[in-house]
């Protein structure tokens, strides 16, 4: 079957499509966007967690006929949108960076759908910073739902950022790294910075 | 395999009358899981995303009717005054992903002993509506629901609509063994509801028997005890020998089995300890708000 939705802001059309692949196939094997991780392909792990419509999701466990006309923001779409995000609430075309940005990324060929040549989220920032990526095969997963939770909870406690990636195993155990990046980003986020 | 994606409750009770072996997806959280392991390969799957209906809730004078598909977290965030033994439950459920995507009509119709909102649907009362086009709605009484493992009452040609869950008159407790506090299948769960408007006290079982249980000797028992003793209406403390064989008889209710989460004789202690605590935190909301109100009155 055919399957049309809208991945990272950009209209998809998956052709082929068997009627029981998830969401996950689809994303990485047909759409070539291999950022969700495929582990446990039963909603252990979260390694594959996507927005769809906005909610975290694990899309391994969403049929592919169920995306159809909706809207999926992948770990590769995330820096995109939580730039949109900013600027919604901060009016970002104030900030002076904001326009020499702009030219930079379209310089270096910015691309929405896979990722490449954007700048990073802060989350993502934060990660790095924190030294919070070892194998990186759980990062893209706790990445969105770290960035979904200060969506909602932009000062969280530790209690909230346990509960809101309980979801997600990181099988090098790296969880106090990940808990300092999640604190971070908090932290920047509130900062302004 | 086919993929049916009926736009409207209606829709979907002809898909279903059609072809009466098409397996219901919502959530997918149980069914995915089942397609990816090579475990399931229904001819048909039939996607009720598109039914808008199954997403909404009705807080009514007696009973809250919650649509077949309303997720967890919306249980949890919005209804927890209304249905306080549902909504702890629904924060056991696996993880935020998991929640975000299941609700109750995937528990009952999975119907799982493990399920973890059978133990306070047992407790809190329900009725499950479900309809087919050929026979219109029916409602079935929770108790009457599960008939063996993995099997419910429904009919081939039947959806769940909804499920009408009485609103909290007292106080509810959950309490659910794993080794996680998220992403744990139950190795056994219990719920408690006090119903002081009928002097009544239900319970539920999970992950100890063959279906989700009542402990009916139990509440019997304790139903006697707590009139015998004008507990309702004086407030006292639960005697430590009333809350024991409580206990005893909710433990005599399960029938587990051996396996690879826990063993049978563990699970009947557990249940008991379960039992006495939920009591225990039940007991004591009762006496706090009855006390209260009478030191405002």
């Amino acid at each position: 079957m055919r399957v049309n939705f809208t991945v990272n802001g950009r209209p998809q059309e998956a052709d082929d499509v068997w009627e029981g692949e998830s969401l996950l196939y689809v994303l990485r094997e047909r759409l070539g966007l291999p950022g969700s991780k495929n582990a446990c392909e039963q909603g252990e792990c979260g390694s594959c967690t996507v927005r769809l419509d906005g909610v975290p999701v694990c899309a391994c466990l969403v049929a592919a006929g169920q995306a159809e006309g909706r809207e999926v923001v992948t770990v590769e779409g995330l820096a995109e949108y939580a730039r949109q995000r900013a600027c919604g609430t901060d009016a970002c075309g104030t900030k002076s960076a904001s326009l020499d940005e702009a030219g930079r990324r379209q310089a270096q060929g910015t691309d929405s759908q896979t990722g490449e040549g954007t700048e990073l989220s802060p989350v993502q920032q934060a990660f790095i910073d924190a030294g919070a990526v070892q194998c990186g095969f759980c990062t893209p997963g706790l990445l969105v739902a770290a960035d979904e939770m200060l969506e909602r909870n932009p000062n969280p406690t530790d209690a909230d950022i346990r509960e809101a990636l309980s979801g997600n195993l990181c099988r090098c155990t790296g969880y106090e790294k990940i808990m300092d990046a999640v604190r971070l980003a908090a932290a920047r986020q509130s900062e302004g910075v | 395999m086919d993929f049916l994606r009926p736009a409207s409750w209606e829709e979907a009770l002809a898909a279903k009358a059609e072809h009466p072996t098409a397996v219901p997806i919502a959530g997918g959280t149980d069914v995915m899981v089942e397609i990816n392991f090579d475990h399931r390969r229904p001819e048909y799957l039939l996607d009720l995303n598109r039914v808008g209906d199954l997403y909404e809730w009705e807080v009514g004078e007696e009973s809250v009717r919650l649509g077949a598909s309303v997720p967890y977290t919306r249980i949890m965030e919005d209804l927890r005054a209304e249905l306080p033994g549902l909504a702890l439950a629904s924060h056991t459920v696996a993880s935020p992903q998991i929640r975000n995507r299941g609700g109750v009509g995937g528990n009952l119709g999975t119907a799982s002993p493990a399920g973890d909102a059978h133990p306070a649907l047992l407790a809190a009362g329900a009725e499950v509506e479900v309809e087919s086009a050929a026979r219109g709605s029916r409602l079935i009484p929770i108790d009457d629901f599960y008939t063996g493992v993995k099997r419910n009452a429904l009919q081939p040609d039947e959806l769940i609509r909804a499920v009408h869950i009485k609103k909290a008159d007292g106080p509810q407790q959950y309490s659910k063994v794993g080794t996680r506090n998220a992403m744990v299948i139950a190795v056994c769960a219990f719920g408690l509801a006090l119903h002081p408007g009928t002097r009544t006290v239900r319970t539920g079982i999970g992950s100890a028997a063959p279906t989700p249980v009542r402990a009916r000797a139990a509440e019997e028992f304790l139903n006697a005890a707590l009139e015998e003793g004008g507990f309702w209406d004086n407030g006292k403390i639960i005697t430590p020998s009333v809350a024991k064989q409580f206990a005893e008889l909710c433990s005599a209710a399960c029938n587990p089995i051996d396996d690879v989460r826990g063993t049978a004789s563990y699970r009947r202690h557990a249940v008991g300890v379960m039992a006495r605590r939920t009591l225990t935190w039940t007991w004591e909301s009762y006496r706090g708000t009855r006390n209260t109100s009478e030191g405002a009155a």
